[in-house]
């Protein structure tokens, strides 16, 4: 006779044992677990079992499940892929994976400054790495993406100035546009003044600030056009003779070889930390930064956690614990600035990880190979006919617009060039794409890119 | 020998009746362990650079396309060039990651702890096997902006899992794009903002009602979206009072943003009453489910009448906290606020996925479709569990909660505050007040302590409406042998404040630092958030 098989216990529910079970419901004296839901009223009770599929039974099974959905999927690895607009795909140092995978870091959560001495400690010096990157000297643990970097950064300059009109001067993503506005209506007004020809208007933003009730004039460098404006200097100068704060935009991937923001004049620095040795994973690899001087008006008005650095009861020992811990929403509720929760810390420990790898010289190297691969790129594609690089003129980084000759849409070079397994550029509009190239291309990757469109665009 | 190791050394004079040193004897392990944390002593990272050693090189551009290109570098306005190297670290491969693997070792996770002690965070294990799928390149590798052709795999599973959710909560759609559950809940309350707009009442309707036991974000979100914040404090039985609702619900009320279980871990029984009054006043309810650990399968958002929810899925569904994120987030709502969702959503038309946005949406949460890694992890848990799955998680969490009270109350000095001899959830808000009035030793200081046996322990959040307050959450993942150590290590640190208080206030003994001289951090003439701070405030000054 066949023995009896043991009750199913699953392995991530050990107290299912029936036999602890009992034991337990014992201890507490309960006849089964339906008495601790005395409470839950009969006419919210769910008297039926959850819809849901059946479950698969072992780990091998589930593996073949979840990959096989996986395995429908196209990775940019195994196209030719010219996608960026906001997710960058940069090399990731195996070190990065290695640190991101640790499982002390990532199944860690909210610890205190000393069984959690490590992430404290990491996400330090993540603020530090950043702050030599950006010559700030504050640098905030991450926030979710750098859309809601944009929008704090904003509103931390209407609380600093106590104005309410907002001037953005750079060409912006309209969806990290949309975010920013929604973000900011309840306190603020925003003016966005149209760049010409992928760069600020000068004289128009002049005008726009002439009201002495800007409290912030926002930037991009580069833009999201990928210019670089010769103007952000000049933009500094219009946004403090106005009374306004400077917020800039940047990529931190670029501040090897571009000027980091604060050196010409920004007075809060934001952005997304992505490129920084974080994988795309369908945009699942975004984190914001927030940057400032050290000045305590503004350090007042950041919400989320700042870590610092303290003496602890023995010499020579670093401690770690939160700056000016009563400005946040987890010590005051509503009292607090916006609001600080859970975010993407682990972003930053592995961008921390990616800046201390790459070092100053590291952070030289790839921003050069960056822009000589954008101009590369840029003159390679301005040869096809039926391609105009629009703003050419103007400097740019990692990313440049291209428009396709009128009677053909990016929409349908796209597609076209998926057929040839190509992932083109985002579509900007219409009949513009914005062509992405990072230190991964190769020029052969160009040159492909460039004969795929002489046969679609001719 | 430190105070802690002395402590230690004498819980081991003598273990299980055996002397210690008895020769040739292998004596069993105390019934309590002798922690000790990794003390790697580590500098900080800037003390490691050595000038010239690299830690990765990038490529350089391929032959050719710089005769193409010339030099765009030096062709930038000298203003925008860089003029003066970052001040980054120079370290060797093998360096940078040995400090990391170092700083590792002085970090617990779930993994590594009984992980109880952070109440309402919901730590359970979060299966290595997820990690596995989540870092095939055909997740990690992908652009969020891909042609929807060859992301057909990823969006079946977005979709997929929202059916779950919406199954789970018995809501109609959900949005899986929010970073997080702080985000979840702005998105309500921007949704909510949004109903009120297309029926011409958000001037009229400003004030959002959370209560004191809820999360602090609900509070703070409801504030950030411009809205007028009443709070509603518990009556003597630790249910949020119906009177004040009454009493604070009107023309203005816009929404209800309300936990249940609260923070205490008692169900408020009569939710589908406060609901009712909110409805019957115009404004809408939002049911903060960060943490729907204890609830699965037993009942859902919409079934007590609920607009509006939302989902940590670092929490309930498993998924790994990080630190702190990244985490993800879902909003759910009825048909009727649908169209408002933050988008894009995926729709699925019999035998294609698309990305789709809702007609009035609110617009994004953030770049791109949501924290796509975590998205897998939860379908994947859910995949593992199924329904009577879902619902063992509820009721051994439950037991286990229950099961740990009942060791804690056994503590002297420890209460549970509220309902007496009810039963709760899944976790508890206890309180030491009795123990501190007898000891002067506090929740905080306990805290400190139980580090130094391996363990995590937080206070709670603020305002600590309960005196000392503490809350422990034992989801499913913990043994019965795990609560008993947990329970163990607290009952003998109550018997230190009792017999040696300074032990307990001094700590952490055994851990990575000792305890942190803090005066520092709120003074802005000291605090130093980077190293260039540091540098400034500290060494300069030490040098001069």
């Amino acid at each position: 006779m066949a023995q009896a098989r043991p009750p199913f216990v699953h392995p991530y529910i050990p107290n299912a044992v029936p036999a602890i079970k009992a034991e337990m419901l014992a201890a507490v004296g309960a006849a089964g677990v339906e008495e601790f839901y005395a409470d839950v009223p009969e006419t919210i009770r769910l008297r039926r079992p959850l819809d849901l599929p059946e479950p698969v039974r072992s780990e091998s099974e589930l593996v073949r499940h979840v990959q096989g959905l996986l395995n429908r999927n196209t990775s940019a690895g195994e196209a030719l892929s010219f996608l960026g607009a906001g997710c960058y795909r940069h090399y990731v140092p195996a070190v990065c994976d290695e640190v991101a995978g640790r499982s002390e870091f990532l199944t860690a959560y909210a610890g205190e400054p000393y069984e959690d001495h490590g992430r404290f400690q990491a996400l330090w010096e993540y603020q530090s790495l950043m702050g030599e990157l950006l010559e700030m000297d504050v640098v905030n643990v991450p926030v979710y993406d750098g859309y809601q970097a944009a929008a704090t950064a904003l509103r931390m300059a209407g609380r600093v100035t106590g104005r309410r009109r907002l001037v953005v001067a750079s060409a912006v993503d309209p969806a990290k546009l949309s975010k920013i506005v929604d973000y900011v209506r309840p306190v603020h007004d925003l003016t966005v003044v149209p760049a010409v020809n992928g760069l600020a208007d000068l004289e128009a933003v002049r005008r726009a600030l002439a009201g002495a009730d800007v409290a912030a004039l926002y930037a991009e460098a580069p833009s999201y056009l990928g210019t670089v404006d010769p103007g952000l200097p000049e933009l500094a100068e219009l946004a403090h003779a106005a009374g306004a704060l400077y917020v800039v935009g940047c990529n931190p991937i670029s501040l090897g070889v571009l000027t980091p923001p604060a050196g010409y004049g920004a007075d809060l620095v934001c952005g997304d930390i992505q490129p920084l040795g974080i994988p795309m994973q369908f945009g699942g690899g975004q984190a914001g930064f927030i940057a400032s001087r050290d000045e305590e008006r503004i350090v007042a008005e950041f919400p989320s956690r700042l870590f610092g650095l303290v003496p602890t009861a023995v010499d020579g020992e670093y401690g770690f614990g939160d700056v000016a811990y009563e400005r946040t929403s987890f010590a005051v509720r509503e009292e607090g600035r916006e609001w600080v929760g859970t975010a993407a810390a682990l972003h930053g420990i592995v961008a921390g990880v990616y800046l201390a790898l790459m070092g100053p010289e590291g952070m030289r190297e790839i921003g050069e190979t960056i822009m000589m691969n954008t101009r590369y790129a840029m003159r390679t594609l301005a040869e096809v006919p039926g391609v105009g690089i629009p703003y050419g003129s103007a400097p740019h980084f990692g990313e440049f617009a291209v428009r396709f000759r009128p009677g053909i849409s990016a929409a349908e070079v796209n597609r076209a060039l998926l057929a040839e397994n190509i992932f083109g550029g985002a579509i900007l509009s219409g009949d513009t794409a914005l062509i992405c190239v990072s230190e991964l291309h190769t020029r052969s990757d160009v040159d492909t890119l460039a004969a795929a469109l002489k046969e679609i665009v001719r | 020998m430190n105070r802690g190791d002395e402590a230690a050394a004498g819980r081991t004079g003598s273990v299980n009746g055996v002397p210690a040193g008895s020769p040739g004897r292998i004596a069993a392990k105390p019934a309590l362990r002798r922690f000790h944390q990794a003390r790697w002593d580590e500098k900080l990272i800037f003390e490691l650079s050595s000038p010239g050693e690299r830690g990765v090189l990038p490529p350089l551009p391929d032959a050719g396309v710089r005769e193409v290109a010339g030099d765009p570098v030096a062709d930038l306005p000298a203003a925008l060039r860089r003029s003066t190297p970052p001040g980054l670290p120079e370290m060797s491969q093998l360096h940078v990651l040995r400090h990391y693997l170092r700083l590792s070792q002085e970090n617990l996770g779930v993994d590594l702890n009984v992980d109880v002690g952070q109440g309402t965070c919901t730590m359970k294990y979060s299966p290595k096997v997820h990690d596995r799928l989540v870092r095939s390149a055909k997740l990690a590798d992908l652009h969020p902006l891909q042609d929807e052709e060859t992301v057909q795999g990823v969006l079946e599973i977005i979709y997929r899992l929202e059916q779950m959710l919406c199954e789970i909560s018995g809501m109609d759609r959900m949005s899986l794009q929010p970073g997080a559950g702080s985000a979840a809940i702005y998105a309500n309350v921007a949704m909510i903002r949004a109903y009120h707009e297309s029926r011409g009442e958000a001037g009229q309707r400003d004030e959002v009602i959370t209560t004191v036991f809820s999360h602090p974000s609900n509070a703070a979100c409801a504030k950030t979206a411009g809205y007028q914040v009443v709070t509603l404090y518990p009556d003597a039985d630790g249910y949020p009072d119906l009177d004040a609702l009454k009493a604070a619900v009107g023309p203005r009320t816009a929404a209800l943003l309300i936990t249940n279980p609260e923070d205490t871990g008692i169900f408020n029984p009569r939710i589908h009453e406060f609901v009712r009054i909110v409805h019957e006043a115009g404004g809408l309810c939002a049911y903060d489910q960060a943490n729907a650990n204890g609830v699965l399968g037993i009942t859902r958002a919409r079934d007590a009448g609920f607009d509006l929810c939302h989902f940590n899925l670092h929490k309930t569904f498993s998924t790994p906290h990080a630190c702190g994120g990244p985490a993800a987030g879902a909003c759910g709502v009825t048909a009727e606020l649908a169209r408002f969702l933050p988008g894009p959503v995926v729709d699925f038309d019999g035998t294609r996925y698309t990305l789709t946005t809702p007609q009035d949406t609110i617009g994004p949460m953030r770049p791109f479709h949501g924290v796509a890694p975590n998205l897998v992890r939860a379908y994947s848990w859910i995949t593992s569990l199924g329904a009577a799955g879902l619902r063992e998680v509820a009721e051994i969490a439950v037991l286990n909660n229950n099961y740990l009270m009942k060791r804690i109350l056994e503590i002297k000095g420890a209460s549970a505050p509220y309902a007496p001899g009810r039963r709760r959830i899944e976790q508890v808000r206890y309180s030491w007040r009795e123990l501190t009035e007898e000891t002067g030793v506090g929740s905080h200081d306990i805290g400190l302590r139980a580090a130094d046996f391996g363990t995590h322990y937080w206070t709670s959040h603020h305002p600590h409406i309960v005196p000392e307050p503490f809350t422990l959450e034992p989801t499913e993942s913990y043994s019965k042998a795990d609560l008993d150590e947990y329970a163990a290590i607290l009952a003998e640190i109550a018997r230190e404040a009792r017999e040696n208080p300074e032990t307990v206030r001094t700590a952490p003994h055994n851990s990575t630092v000792h305890r942190n001289r803090e005066d520092t951090l709120d003074d802005p003439s000291a605090w130093a958030v980077t190293w260039r701070a540091y540098r400034r405030k500290h060494v300069a000054a030490r040098d001069r």
